[in-house]
This record gives C-alpha cells, sequence and structure tokens, in this order.
C-alpha cells in the first residue's frame, strides 16, 4: 500500500511539470496560500485544518497535491501518506492513510512487537464565503465547511481498548485569515469528533466539540514559521489522551514543493507518557 | 491564545509606531522605480504581457506611481480612472493578477523593500481583485 502511494505522488510530480496558465491545472495561486498537507490530509497546517482549498488551482483551475509526513516519537513512529485536489478554489477532495507503528512497544502494550494501528480518512471540504487572501480590507475570514470520514483498522483491538467502533464521521468548520499587514495568518477550527487518537484508536459513540487552531509568520515569500494547537477527546479508560502542539517552519522553494519540518508533541498515548518528536512532511504537487 | 495575543499587540505596535508607508518604500523615486519595474516585467511576462497590446505603456507607469503614492501615505493624487474602469474587457482571471502581484514583488525586492513592507502595500492593493479580476 505504502508503495502504491508512493507511486501516485510520483505521477503527481509528473503531472504538475505540464501544468501552464493556459490550461485548467492553471497555477494561478500565489505561492504558499493553498497552506500544506494537514496530519488527515486536507489543506491546513500540521495539526489544524484551514478553510483554504489545497492546491494552487484558481477560481478557474484545478490543482492538486501528495504528500508523506514522517513523525517520530519516542515510543511509536507515525506515517502518512496522502493526496488532495481543489477544484475552482470552492471544493477540496482528499484522501490520506496513516500508519501507527508500535515498535517495540507493541510488546509492552501484548500487542506485539511491530503491531501496527492504521486508517483511511477521506475528505471533503467547502468553502462557504470570505476570501483569506484578497479580502484584506474586510474583517471576516475565508470559513469552509468539511467533513472527515475515517475507517481505523484493528476493530479487534479496538473493541478491547474500549472504543465502540472503528469508523467515524468528523464535522468541522474553519476560518481562516491572512493579516497581510502584519505577515501573520491565523486560522481557528470547531471539529466535533468521536475519535479516539484521530481515529487510530477507534471512535466513541458520543460527539463532543473541539477545537484546533494555528498561527503562522510569514518570513519570506518561501518561509514560514508557525504554531498549531488542537484539543482532543478523552474517552477511553484504559489511558489519558492530551491534547496535541506543534511548532513549524515551512519552506516553499516553488509552487511544486513545500518542505515542513516541525516539532510535534501529542502528549501521553497509550498510557506512554512524553510522546514528542520531529516531523517532516513533504508535498508535491501544483 | 495568550501567545496569539501577544503577537497581535506587538504586531499592532510595530505598524503605529511606523512612518508613512510610502516613506518605507523609500519615497518618490523609489516608487517611481518600483511602479516601472513592475509594469516594465508585466510587458515582458508572456503569462500577461499581451494583456498590455492596448495600453499606453508610459500612461500606465505613471498612473501607477501616483496610485501607489495616493495610498501610501504620499504626496500625490491619484487621476486615473477606477480599477474596474481600467480593467474593463481585459477579460483578466486570477493568475493574471497574481502575475502583476509576483512582478511587484520581484521589482521591491530589487529596490531593496523588506518582505513586511511589500506585505503592507500589498495588504491597500489585495481588495483591488474584486474590480480587477472578471473571470
Amino acid at each position: 500500500m505504502k508503495n502504491y502511494l508512493v507511486s501516485v505522488m510520483t505521477a503527481v510530480c509528473a503531472a504538475a511539470s505540464p501544468a501552464a496558465a493556459d490550461t485548467v491545472f492553471d497555477s494561478g495561486k500565489l505561492l504558499a496560500t493553498g497552506g500544506v498537507s494537514q496530519i488527515e490530509g486536507a489543506g491546513g497546517a500540521g495539526l489544524s485544518t484551514w478553510s483554504v482549498i489545497t492546491g494552487y488551482g484558481s477560481r478557474n483551475g484545478v490543482g492538486a497535491n501528495a504528500h508523506y509526513s514522517y513523525l517520530d516519537l519516542p515510543d511509536f513512529t507515525f506515517e502518512t501518506v496522502g493526496f488532495a485536489a481543489g477544484l475552482f478554489d470552492r471544493v477540496e477532495l482528499s484522501y490520506a492513510r496513516q500508519y501507527f507503528d508500535t515498535g517495540e512497544t507493541g510488546v509492552v502494550l501484548g500487542l506485539g512487537e511491530g503491531f501496527e494501528f492504521g486508517q483511511d480518512v477521506f475528505g471533503a471540504k467547502v468553502r462557504l464565503f470570505g476570501d483569506a487572501v484578497y479580502d484584506q480590507d474586510r474583517w471576516y475570514p475565508q470559513v469552509a465547511a468539511g467533513i472527515q470520514y475515517k475507517d481505523a483498522e484493528q476493530e479487534a483491538v479496538l473493541a478491547a481498548v474500549g472504543a465502540d467502533d472503528d469508523s467515524g464521521v468528523d464535522y468541522y468548520l474553519s476560518a481562516t485569515k491572512l493579516y497581510l499587514r502584519h505577515s501573520l495568518l491565523l486560522s481557528g477550527t470547531v471539529r466535533a469528533t468521536q475519535a479516539n487518537q484521530f481515529g487510530l484508536l477507534g471512535f466513541d459513540e458520543d460527539y463532543s466539540a473541539q477545537f484546533d487552531g494555528s498561527a503562522v509568520m510569514l518570513l519570506s515569500r518561501r518561509w514560514a514559521v508557525g504554531a498549531d494547537y488542537r484539543t482532543k477527546p478523552d474517552n477511553l479508560a484504559f489511558a489519558d489522551e492530551e491534547d496535541a502542539a506543534a511548532a513549524y517552519l515551512v519552506f516553499f522553494p516553488n509552487k511544486g514543493v513545500s518542505l515542513t519540518l516541525a516539532g510535534v508533541d501529542l502528549g501521553e498515548v497509550a498510557n506512554q507518557g512524553g510522546q514528542a518528536g520531529v516531523y517532516f512532511s513533504l508535498q508535491v504537487g501544483f | 491564545m495568550t501567545a496569539l495575543a501577544a503577537l497581535l499587540l506587538a504586531a499592532g505596535a510595530a505598524q503605529a509606531a511606523d512612518a508613512t508607508l510610502y516613506e518605507d518604500l523609500g519615497g518618490a523615486d523609489a516608487v517611481e522605480r518600483i511602479a516601472h519595474g513592475a509594469i516594465d516585467r508585466s510587458v515582458a511576462d508572456p503569462r500577461i504581457g499581451h494583456t498590455f497590446e492596448n495600453s499606453n505603456v508610459d500612461r500606465v507607469k505613471r498612473l501607477l506611481t501616483e496610485q501607489i503614492c495616493d495610498l501610501t501615505g504620499g504626496p500625490c493624487e491619484y487621476s486615473g480612472q477606477t480599477m474596474e474602469a481600467s480593467h474593463k474587457g481585459l477579460a483578466l482571471d486570477t493568475a493574471d493578477f497574481n502575475a502583476l502581484v509576483e512582478n511587484l514583488q520581484d521589482a521591491m525586492d530589487e529596490e531593496g523593500v523588506g518582505f513586511r513592507t511589500q506585505n503592507r502595500l500589498l495588504a491597500i492593493l489585495a481588495p483591488m481583485h474584486r474590480d480587477v479580476v472578471t473571470e
């Protein structure tokens, strides 16, 4: 599966080359204004969903990208591969596959060495109103509504740890605004979710309202520095679940590539404390 | 959230302490070079050069200089048409608009204008997207 997705990334790379202004693949947005790929595959930053539509397609164009992210934690590794398309700066469709490898910790948890949790995340987002970039004379942000359908693996283990279900749907409302006068971007999202640890540990039968947000300072046309914060529910009795935070540096050498380097703190995960580590993400597209 | 508020306050304080944007861009000569540089680059730009075919390029340069001066607190009064009227019939799309933005950024880079100062000018110009882009 991983190899298959990497070849999809390569294909997206190749497709990006002939992108020109006189086709529907217009790469018409300004550099960096599509954000990067967040952990569930939507347009945003590392942990946070933004209301911007991913990719560089303008309101007359289509953009698409693929990404690979790797988070190295003390007791686990977390990888995500996915792709997404932005249609006419209105609709975003995304898919991400997450792998949460317990490595040697799998033995401690009684699951066996290298036991892997995983899930598919299918996302859709629609921009409702506002323009995060051009509406510099208006107070209101760009607002979008989205859903993420999550289908987790390891049903038996999820049931054993107390999850009610192995799939669930997140609903979110995002507001993002670029304060160009201050070279600052702010974004906030309210999310209704049933997910335990993003869904990797299954889903509760009840929804709770959670928040994620970003503050990003633009350093130049190609560099940005920022931070995310994301609250999470704490549904499972066997282990505490904590909020997540990240601080990152993003490099946009051109519209075809972005690189994110971050420090990410997920707090306690499956009774393993202090799960903070280095995160790397590569996005290619147009 | 406290960090966010502090960031915003710091940004606001920096703004209030600034001289006019016109002065920060470098004054009359610099604004003229920036406006001329943006238009020269755009006329030579394969993406949007054709949109200047029926324009008096010298007049466009003079009006853009005047407009930037006016909007940034300089001693000028823009004497041209509204943005909607002056771009009517050109069928410009967002990619065209952004091509000009990139050329303006390059012209400001050449003039040695800092990134944050550049963004203060772009923040004033960005809403023109609404009137300039019709496609």
